[in-house]
């Protein structure tokens, strides 16, 4: 057997309430177990985390919050209430959570009585299937905590602002963030991930909606060049619960965003993104979508745009177990090939043990279409105008998804400013 | 001097040769048709015109405008002045009628020297024109083309025809695809362009567009070569005789 290799987890774990030290122990053991995943398990055969390795990052500070200013990048939310953390600490003085409304908590999960967690921490993800996560639960400290009661209504969007920073040496930390949504709550969060220099963040976010409960979900990754970021959500949706998701990744050297939503009865489900990708970077998108009751759909459509020598990974997977008839899936994945030294993995993957149901996936790669190159270009305009109008318009109903206003244009925004970076590189 | 001067014009598309030596002369002001069968090197004149990639010119030259055409790029030559109305038009979803049409004026406009329309003026400008062709506001901000039928597409080139105001607009099959009306309708917007300094070259294989768009000339275009050129009444006479009459190889 090949060897196994566990880098990260030289770190004493820290003691607590007995519920989370077993936690911890678990997850560790996990994490040993597995080891950091490589190109031979199925679920990594995309992305290579080899030069992690490679890498001396330090844990970064067992207490205390480092001062980092927030960087540019972030979605421009005027109005939003503001959580910020760098390095996965709670940044109390850049944050803004006054006023919040009845019934409404949010704040640093350090801070939260650990009884209060006990029933979703570690409870709502699969951490076990992905080494990576279970290495978050082991050495989780901080992150966003975010409950609504029953009926309660968020008025204004929560942005998560997410900062890795590190200077001379490089930072590894383990984000934990934990989103509670009681019966018929609505809520919208929007989550920016950015920072400087070399940094390994390794989030993971839990996320229980209620019954009929709403929640719409917008995550920007735009995190620094030499910035490794990998994500792991999970989101359960209760019976007639509905959410948007939207993830746009533009950011970091190597990025993995995976999300695993799983849909009660008439549930609606729309988990949507867009990656774009250019220089080296190597961005993947891996969901898991388990429709385990009846009568619910799901909507997902990625779509991305890869120049020089990027690398994208989709990995899409519906399961439709025996129990969810009448379920609705779509599934659709676009990938627009700027240059020919990029490569586009996508694999879409469709489970169906239930007899009644109308379930749909496509996925397609390809280049810019000479026709309508052409047709731009033989009325005048020049070529790299034309060129950055056709992937625009590619990537127009991408962001369209998402169905909030604000945050929709905020994302058009840095999808904009992308496409600008883009079209003056090709002039 | 003439506006399009085209001498021994060779030229091959994946190595098949599709064009074998053409002479045309087109003053500014004129209108030229060029008829053909199918297969006759029509359309393939009108890309190696516009400057579509994938056309080899193995031999001859083209000067337009005083200049050497096929050193130009596709988008160069557009805000030159040349116009190709597409057989074709292409449907790109995600740009609205608009946004192109204003990006396309205003590179033509930067290369006459004009400062670029703001999107008022713009806006105002294309109305006008869009007006006498029948084309809504709807269409317009529409994606190109996407969702339009025949006659829509064929009518919006009419309009970006008249929006860019080219020296040299060439109509490829225009015809093709249209009713009646239709073609009546793309037709006058078509003349309302004739100018003493405009040159039109209309490209077709029935004399049918010629009813209503009269050309100075017509050339008869088999196997790469134009192998009769007359006034209108040579379109007449092919009507009655049919391209056997003028085609050698099909004749005998």
């Amino acid at each position: 057997m090949a060897r196994k290799s566990t880098p990260f987890a030289d770190e004493a774990l820290v003691a607590g309430a007995p519920w989370i030290d077993a936690l911890r122990g678990d997850a560790l053991a996990c994490y040993r177990e597995q080891g950091l995943p490589t190109a031979r398990s199925e679920a990594w055969k995309f992305t290579n985390l080899r030069r992690l390795e490679r890498i001396a990052f330090a844990p970064s500070p067992a207490k205390g919050t480092p001062v980092a200013e927030i960087p540019d990048g972030i979605a421009a939310l005027d109005g939003a209430y503001r959580a910020v953390f760098v390095n996965g600490r709670f940044d109390a003085a850049q944050s803004r959570l006054g006023d919040l409304p009845k019934g409404v908590e949010i704040g640093s999960l350090a801070a939260v009585d650990p009884d209060l967690l006990e029933p979703y921490l570690g409870r709502i993800a699969d951490t076990q299937v992905h080494p990576l996560a279970a290495l978050n639960t082991a050495y989780m400290a901080d992150g966003l905590y975010m409950k609504l009661a029953d009926n309660a209504v968020l008025d204004a969007p929560l942005h998560l602002i997410s900062i890795a920073s590190a200077g001379e040496t490089a930072q590894r930390f383990h984000p934990r963030h934990l989103v509670v949504l009681g019966e018929n709550a609505t809520a919208t969060l929007v989550e920016s991930h950015v920072g400087a220099g070399e940094t390994f963040s390794n989030t993971v976010l839990e996320a229980d909606l209620g019954v009929s409960a709403m929640l719409n979900h917008y995550k920007l990754q735009n995190e620094a060049p030499d910035a490794f970021h990998i994500a792991f959500s999970q989101i359960r949706l209760a019976d007639r619960a509905s959410y948007d998701g939207f993830v746009l990744q533009t950011g970091a050297r190597l990025a993995r965003n995976e999300v695993r939503v799983q849909l009660g009865d008439r549930v609606e489900c729309r988990l949507n993104g867009a990656y774009l990708g250019r220089g080296d970077q190597h961005i993947d998108n891996t969901t898991f979508i388990d429709h385990t009751a009846p009568n619910s759909t799901s909507r997902e459509v990625y779509k991305g745009v890869l120049d020089d020598r990027a690398r994208g990974v989709f990995q899409g997977k519906i399961l439709v177990r025996k129990d969810a008839q009448k379920t609705n899936g779509h599934q659709l994945n676009k990938t627009l090939l700027l240059s020919r030294g990029t490569e586009m993995d996508s694999k879409p993957e469709l489970e169906i043990y239930a007899d009644d149901v109308k379930c749909g996936h496509g996925a397609t790669t390809g280049e810019l279409e000479e026709d309508a190159l052409f047709y731009l270009r033989a009325r005048g305009i020049a070529s790299a105008e034309a060129r950055a109008m056709l992937v625009a318009a590619f990537l127009s109903d991408a962001v369209a998804e998402i169905q909030a206003e604000q945050p929709r244009a905020a994302f058009q925004a840095v999808v904009d400013q992308w496409l600008d970076a883009t079209e003056a590189s090709t002039r | 001097m003439p506006l399009l001067e085209i001498n021994g014009l060779h030229a091959t598309v994946d190595g098949k040769p599709i064009l074998n030596g053409i002479d045309l002369v087109i003053e500014a002001g004129e209108v030229h048709a060029i008829m053909g069968p199918n297969g006759s090197g029509k359309s393939t004149l009108a890309y190696v015109l516009a400057g579509r990639e994938g056309y080899e010119v193995t031999a001859g030259e083209i000067r337009y405008d005083g200049k050497d055409l096929l050193e130009m790029a596709a988008d160069e030559r557009a805000r030159a002045g040349l116009f190709l109305a597409f057989q074709y038009p292409v449907e790109i979803p995600g740009v609205a009628g608009t946004t192109f049409l204003k990006a396309a004026l205003n590179a033509i406009r930067g290369h006459r020297g004009e400062s670029p329309l703001d999107a008022m003026q713009f806006l105002k400008f294309v109305r006008e024109k869009a007006g006498a062709l029948n084309i809504t506001d709807d269409m317009l901000r529409r994606s190109l083309n996407v969702g339009f039928s025949g006659g829509e597409k064929k009518r919006n080139e009419a309009l970006q025809m008249a929006v860019l105001e080219p020296k040299m607009a060439i109509l490829d099959e225009t015809d093709s695809g249209l009713d009646i009306d239709a073609l009546k309708l793309v037709a006058s917007g078509v003349n309302a362009l004739r100018a003493p300094d405009r040159s039109l070259l209309v490209i077709t294989h029935y004399q049918r567009l010629l009813d209503y768009i009269v050309p100075d000339y017509v050339h008869i275009l088999a196997d790469g070569r134009i192998v009769r050129s007359g006034d209108k009444l040579l379109a007449v006479e092919l009507e009655e005789k049919g391209y056997g009459a003028f085609v050698g190889a099909k004749a005998a």
